[in-house]
């Protein structure tokens, strides 16, 4: 440790820590423009600069780049501090009079006006804000030179997208030969760390880059995707993160969250790794996938341009999302009206045939919050309105005391071509009244698919993991559908939510608590009770074919080498008989099925 | 024909699905052919052709067989053995040149108590267009 004095104060701080951090330590306030703790210290701006006196005169130097010693003796503040500072910040805003930061540190030091000479205005900042090429530019009135974004760059990015070029006056950052670097992946790093706001990252209309903003995404490799996610903590986005990118370009770049996580808890090495672990029940609930809709194309999702999922308009709709809260259209502009579209991909022998469950209330929930936010015509074009649950069918009379307007056939096309002159310019959605018994076309500004639920892709691969079974829709099936629906098939895997079939939240709710009641109850007892029946190999018989094992579904039979023969888990086997049907010798046989009962039992039945 | 044939029929049921029509139906009320033997078994997946077989050296006239829909067999995949099984036995039946048809294979789910008895009805109906089993007049001469 090493003791240093600062302001009469004195402070520890490790060895190799410099005199800059040490004040920051301590809580004394030392101004500076180039430095950021995940960079090599580098003193080009000279405004941390400080009255430094070890075994001596004191002397005024950069606190940066200044390593403490024992002993050392530390003014931050005093008149000869203050007008070094003065003076570096008189030569500082002669060479960027528009920076704010240092404007605002002039008033501090009580300047008004630099006396050196303003440079006259060149024509570069014009020249590149014509530039047509999505690209990082730097404006020459605000620069200070301090280097962050090209060290930034070198150093963490590894990128050397800019750089410095000329010297004395005529230095400036740019990327090679004045021309958009091919490195240059627009990462953002050197506008994040530009003290001066000099640099900024514009697409090729001139707006300030916000990444995704398409997929109504977070603008940040680091980011908590939503306020309300479980568990609440930010989470690496691989396909933003410098790291990741330059990875692939064989470099390891970055790192600046590991460095300044207080916590260390970053790890951007951490690899997926399988885990072994022995439990004894297990609960799944994998949850569904919504559907997608660009699959029934008459809707014109993804290719008509206001037509969104319900997803996201649940993301349009989050206070915290890009657009507040509001319901915009993709001109920004608000809609006048806008159509629901129930049952998308539910209740269609195309796609599937049930029904979601939860789209007619989540619809109607859309139309109350349009209702609320907006002065909007909001039509929902239903099939059968579902409003089954408790306090369900009260809020669709709500809704329909609140205007919304309720048309009962399905939205069967969504078209931009019009018929009509009211329908220039809009979305049309065509269907069929079924109460009025004709055919309608309803011009409207934004249209809203209400997408079902379906089973996971890797269901499948789900099932036969953990040996049970899935319907033809591919959702897990329970053991009975009224005495057991969170229990399977496989004792001890138990179901919750949606992998079991559409669900809305307080049905899952139910559900998940009660497979966490129904395991806690069978891992209390600590025992399992089975069935009487199961299938059992006679090893004097048992020829060793293995036959049975690959047919096993519940993996309850194993070779035992040593005697050459097949033989059952009893606490796995179900007793189903898949192996006793093909057992080549007969050595096979169920408990309470043997063949020798089936077979008496059936001369008995015939004679 | 002095008489009208009464064919004696073995209807092969799982304990799940097949079973639990026969519940349904028992339930609703439904009736069918005295001369149906329902017969149970855990799962169609255990029934080895030799069981069917059996039947029809013991005198049955046919075997129906019925578990649950594909997918949702209580033992995942039970079922889906006993399809392919039957389609092995009916190639014997062929062979032995007692008739394929003589044995039937039909999904029949928990709840469907009235395909249940509409299986057993239409299979007794085609038993007796299809006449007594040959293995039975050789045996009874």
């Amino acid at each position: 440790m090493v003791r240093l004095t600062i302001n009469d104060q004195v402070a520890e701080v490790e060895e190799g820590t410099t005199v800059l951090e040490a004040c920051k330590e301590v809580g004394v306030d030392v101004p500076t423009l180039c430095y950021v703790p995940f960079l090599e210290p580098y003193g080009a701006c000279r405004m941390c600069t400080v009255k430094v006196s070890e075994n001596g005169a004191p002397r005024l130097t950069t606190s940066c780049t200044l390593q403490s010693t024992d002993g050392m003796k530390v003014v931050t503040d005093d008149d000869d501090v203050r007008a070094a500072r003065k003076i570096v910040l008189e030569l500082l805003l002669a060479r960027a009079p528009d920076a704010e930061v240092l404007q605002e540190m002039a008033k501090e030091y009580g300047l008004e006006k630099s006396r050196f000479a303003v440079e006259p205005e060149e024509p570069a900042a014009a020249e590149a804000e014509g530039a047509e090429e999505f690209e990082v530019e730097a404006k020459p009135k605000k620069c200070i030179l301090c280097g962050l974004c090209y060290r930034i760059c070198e150093q963490r990015v590894q990128a050397f997208a800019i750089g410095l070029v000329e010297r004395g006056a005529d230095a400036e950052i740019a990327p090679p030969f004045g021309r958009p670097s091919d490195n240059c992946f627009a990462c953002g790093a050197c506008a994040s760390v530009c003290p001066t706001g000099a640099i900024t990252a514009v697409d090729r209309l001139g707006r300030e880059i916000v990444h995704d903003e398409l997929t109504l995404a977070s603008n940040s490799a680091i980011n908590v995707p939503i306020k309300q996610a479980v568990p609440n903590v930010p989470y690496v986005d691989k396909t933003q993160c410098i790291h990741f990118t330059q990875e692939e370009n064989g470099l390891d770049a970055c790192r600046i969250c590991e460095d300044i996580c207080p916590k260390e808890a970053i790890d951007l090495d951490a690899a997926e790794e399988e885990l072994e672990l022995d439990v004894g029940t297990i609960i799944l609930a994998t949850g569904f996938k919504t559907f997608d809709p660009r699959r029934i194309r008459e809707l014109g999702y993804g290719m008509l341009p206001n037509v969104i999922s319900a997803s996201e308009f649940e993301l349009m709709n989050r206070a915290d999302g890009y657009t507040e809260g509001e319901t915009l259209m993709e001109n920004g502009e608000r809609p006048k009206s806008i159509a629901i579209l129930h049952c998308v991909g539910s209740r269609d022998k195309n796609y599937n045939r049930y029904c979601s469950r939860v789209c007619c209330m989540y619809s109607l929930k859309f139309a109350h919050l349009l209702k609320e936010k907006t002065d909007a015509e909001v039509f929902q074009f239903y099939i059968d309105m579902r409003s089954f649950g408790k306090g369900y069918e009260e809020f669709y009379d709500r809704l329909l005391e609140e205007g919304v307007l309720f048309v009962r056939g399905r939205g069967a096309e969504i078209t931009d071509v019009a018929e009509r002159p009211e329908e220039e310019g809009k979305l049309v959605v065509c269907c069929e009244d079924t109460l009025i018994g004709a055919y309608r076309r309803v011009p409207v500004d934004m249209v809203v698919l209400a997408t079902g639920l379906e089973a996971r892709e890797d269901a499948e691969a789900v099932r036969r993991t953990f040996g049970i079974s899935c319907g033809a829709e591919g959702f897990f099936t329970e053991k009975h559908a009224k005495l057991a629906p969170v229990s399977t098939t496989t004792d001890g895997v138990f179901l919750a939510g949606a992998c079991q079939g559409p669900k809305d939240i307080p049905d899952a709710v139910a559900q998940g608590s009660a497979a966490a009641a129904q395991a806690l109850s069978l891992m209390d007892r600590g025992i399992v009770e089975i069935e009487p029946i199961t299938a059992v190999i006679n090893g004097d018989v048992c020829c060793g074919c293995k036959i049975c094992i690959g047919l096993c579904p519940y993996t309850a039979i194993s070779f035992n080498e040593e005697d050459k023969v097949s033989e059952v888990n009893e606490a796995l086997c179900k007793g189903c008989g898949t192996c006793v049907a093909a057992c080549t010798t007969g050595a096979a046989n169920q408990r309470h099925f043997k063949n020798e009962q089936i077979l008496a039992e059936i001369e008995g039945v015939l004679s | 024909m002095d008489e009208e044939f009464e064919p004696k029929l073995l209807y092969i049921l799982c304990s799940w699905c097949g079973s639990g029509g026969s519940e349904s139906a028992r339930a609703h009320g439904l009736k069918y052919p005295a001369n149906v033997l329902p017969y149970r078994v855990n799962c169609t997946g255990s029934l080895p052709p030799v069981h069917i077989l059996r039947a029809l050296l013991e005198g049955a006239d046919g075997v129906a067989v019925s578990g649950c829909y594909p997918g949702d067999c209580h033992y995942e995949g039970g079922n889906y053995h006993a399809r392919r099984r039957v389609a092995l036995t009916k190639a014997i039946l062929e062979a032995l040149d007692l008739g394929e048809d003589r044995l039937w294979f039909r999904f029949v789910a928990h709840g469907e108590g009235r395909r249940f008895v509409d299986t057993a009805a239409e299979f007794n109906d085609h038993l007796k267009e299809l006449g007594p089993n040959p293995l039975n007049e050789i045996t009874t001469t």
